[in-house]
């Protein structure tokens, strides 16, 4: 059983006219086996939530905490992060030339079980979870993210997600730029991994289409960088209906 | 000790060509007052084998078949009494790559190397250099019609050596020249990869890859002159600097000449800086006097370490040093996998990585 606590978590950017806010007070429980939707308009800081949680350089943290089982992973690199089990699946996967799907997973797997996997058992492991996520197997031998359409990168991300088993995973807009299908297969994949590993998940997306995949225990609305409301899935509902606009005005 | 013409100009540094090398570093090399001794130090590795030959023979009955105006080849001509001369035999197909390395000793060397790949052969030949030394070379490759020739110049030189040469190309009749130029060790060295056509149909794939670190100066100097219709020219570069001082430059000079109708080429470059105080000089210049072509074009890029990589790639729990060392050996992968030979793959991927090690980056 693992829990990820963040409280009253402020979050700021750079910039040429100084610190620009943009998380202002964000509390946040998830707990393994709990599927939590961050749901809110574009802008609304949802993805910076996510970066700050896997510790983007880019952000810097201006007040408040983040554990995970007590540890403080705002104190971590951000390789610490994930060997503690946090997992952040990308909206926006990173292309890196040259270097192939096979020695990526390897590499990660061996830094996160602390040794390299048995070649046999890992190779099985792999071609299993990617089958299971309908990729081809030549997939292993092209270069991370470069030149896949955006289904193939997310299916990608619920691969690692799947062979690296962590304890938390951060989805940012995993559902973004898939289609009915890819999305059907990336959600099964995710609802896979919960009950194989009991992970504990946060759902971010912009569109309750998700949901009828993912079925979510808590829905938190997001909106001018901190939670605005909270509810059960008939909240999912409420917005799919009425939308943002009344949390926006606000 | 060799005889030296005297009726060239010694390169003062303002020229065009020599604007970028810091000559106060090539040991003299350039100068007709330095004394440079006239060794052969390329040797073959392992025994002779059926599909080539290898002879030592009159540099006056081997004379270069390329005209330069470069001051250290042309003092590397006039200075040189005996040429090695790998032949390779027509239509014959060598299967394992033929290796020759330099065991150059201790003071300046100049040296003349032919390489002549016959009609329809086909042979890959990789010349290993390391150790230490102060050599100026010229390595002419002539491939006779139809032939393939892959050459591998591995330039793995100890810290305090000074190289430079000129790898020149006659790219015959339908024939394939593929080179793989790899600079890592030395303290200066000024290479220059160049090509003509002496008839239709030729190909040429010049791939390149350098790493520069503290205080290292590597230079290459790409030119593919397009005399001929209907050739083709592919050239790749790839460097990485790294620490206080390192250094590359490099020029790309393609020239399509006016009867040069149909040619097709595209030039590359790029490169990575790690640190600060590191500096890339990347020069493409595209000449071309007709507009009769299937294509021409060039691109170069120098840039940043990607943040956004290490970030991800270190989010799946891969510590920073591993994570840019993949990355790195990622953006050479493309140039070392055409090697095609695992041993030689693997020393330079390591010697890469002990580059990396040493500056900390």
């Amino acid at each position: 059983m693992s829990q990820l606590v963040i409280k009253n978590l402020q979050v700021g950017v750079e910039t040429e006219s100084g610190m620009t806010e943009i998380l202002r007070g964000v509390d946040l429980t998830i707990n393994s086996g709990e599927v939590h939707a961050i749901m809110g308009p574009n802008g609304s800081g949802k993805s910076t939530l996510a970066y700050s949680i896997a510790g983007h350089p880019k952000y810097t943290i201006t007040g408040g905490s983040v554990t995970l089982d007590g540890a403080d992973v705002l104190e971590m690199s951000v390789d610490e992060r994930a060997k503690a089990g946090i997992f952040l699946a990308m909206q926006y996967p990173v292309e890196v030339p040259g270097v192939s799907v096979a020695n990526f997973l390897r590499t990660a797997a061996t830094a996160l079980r602390g040794e390299a996997p048995k070649v046999r058992t890992w190779v099985s492991e792999v071609k299993e979870a990617m089958s299971k996520l309908a990729m081809d197997p030549a997939f292993s031998e092209r270069s991370v993210n470069e030149g896949f359409s955006g289904g193939e990168k997310k299916r990608h991300e619920i691969l690692q997600m799947e062979l690296l088993k962590p304890k938390i995973a951060v989805l940012d807009e995993t559902d973004s730029g898939l289609d009915v299908d890819a999305l059907r297969i990336v959600s099964e994949g995710v609802n896979r991994v919960k009950s194989e590993q009991n992970l504990g998940i946060m759902l971010i997306t912009h569109y309750t289409r998700i949901l009828r995949y993912i079925k979510p225990d808590f829905v938190h609305v997001f909106a001018g960088g901190k939670i605005v409301e909270e509810g059960g899935p008939e909240l999912a509902e409420r917005l799919e209906e009425k939308g943002y606009a009344e949390y926006v005005k606000a | 000790m060799s005889v030296l013409p005297t009726n060239y100009l010694t390169p003062s540094g303002r020229e065009e060509a020599w604007r970028f090398t810091p000559l106060k570093r090539i040991a003299g090399l350039h100068d007709p007052s330095t004394t440079v001794a006239d060794r052969i130090s390329i040797e073959l590795i392992g025994n002779a084998r059926p599909g080539f030959s290898i002879s030592k023979v009159k540099a006056a009955d081997l004379p270069a078949k390329s005209s330069t105006d470069d001051a250290v080849i042309q003092r590397v001509r006039a200075g040189v009494a005996e040429v090695t001369h790998l032949q390779i035999s027509q239509e014959a197909v060598v299967t394992e790559p033929i290796v020759l390395a330099r065991k150059a000793g201790n003071g300046g060397e100049f040296s003349r190397t032919v390489i002549t790949a016959g009609a329809h052969s086909k042979a890959t030949v990789i010349v290993e250099n390391a150790g230490e030394a102060t050599i100026g070379e010229e390595i002419e490759l002539r491939l006779e019609a139809g032939s393939n020739l892959t050459f591998i110049s591995l330039q793995e030189w100890s810290a305090n050596s000074v190289h430079l040469g000129r790898h020149h190309a006659i790219v015959g009749r339908d024939a394939t020249f593929n080179s793989i130029t790899v600079t890592i060790g030395g303290s200066l060295v000024r290479l220059l990869p160049t090509v003509e056509y002496s008839d239709q149909g030729g190909s040429a794939e010049l791939l390149g890859l350098y790493f520069a670190t503290d205080g290292q100066h590597l230079e290459h100097r790409v030119h593919v002159d397009h005399g001929i219709p209907n050739a083709k020219s592919r050239v790749t570069y790839k460097g990485v600097l790294a620490g206080d001082q390192a250094r590359t430059v490099w020029i790309g000079d393609v020239f399509i000449r006016g009867n040069a109708e149909g040619t097709d080429t595209y030039e590359l470059n790029k490169n990575l800086l790690l640190t600060d105080g590191a500096r890339a000089d990347s020069v493409p210049n595209l000449e071309i006097e007709t507009g009769e072509i299937v294509g021409a074009g060039h691109a170069s890029t120098t840039g940043r370490f990607d943040d956004e990589q290490l970030f991800y790639l270190m989010s799946r729990g891969i510590p920073m040093a591993d994570a840019r060392r993949l990355v790195i050996r990622g953006f050479f992968t493309e140039i070392i996998n055409k090697i095609g030979n695992e041993v030689i793959e693997e020393r330079l991927m390591s010697r890469i990585d002990a580059q990396l090690e040493k500056v900390g980056a």
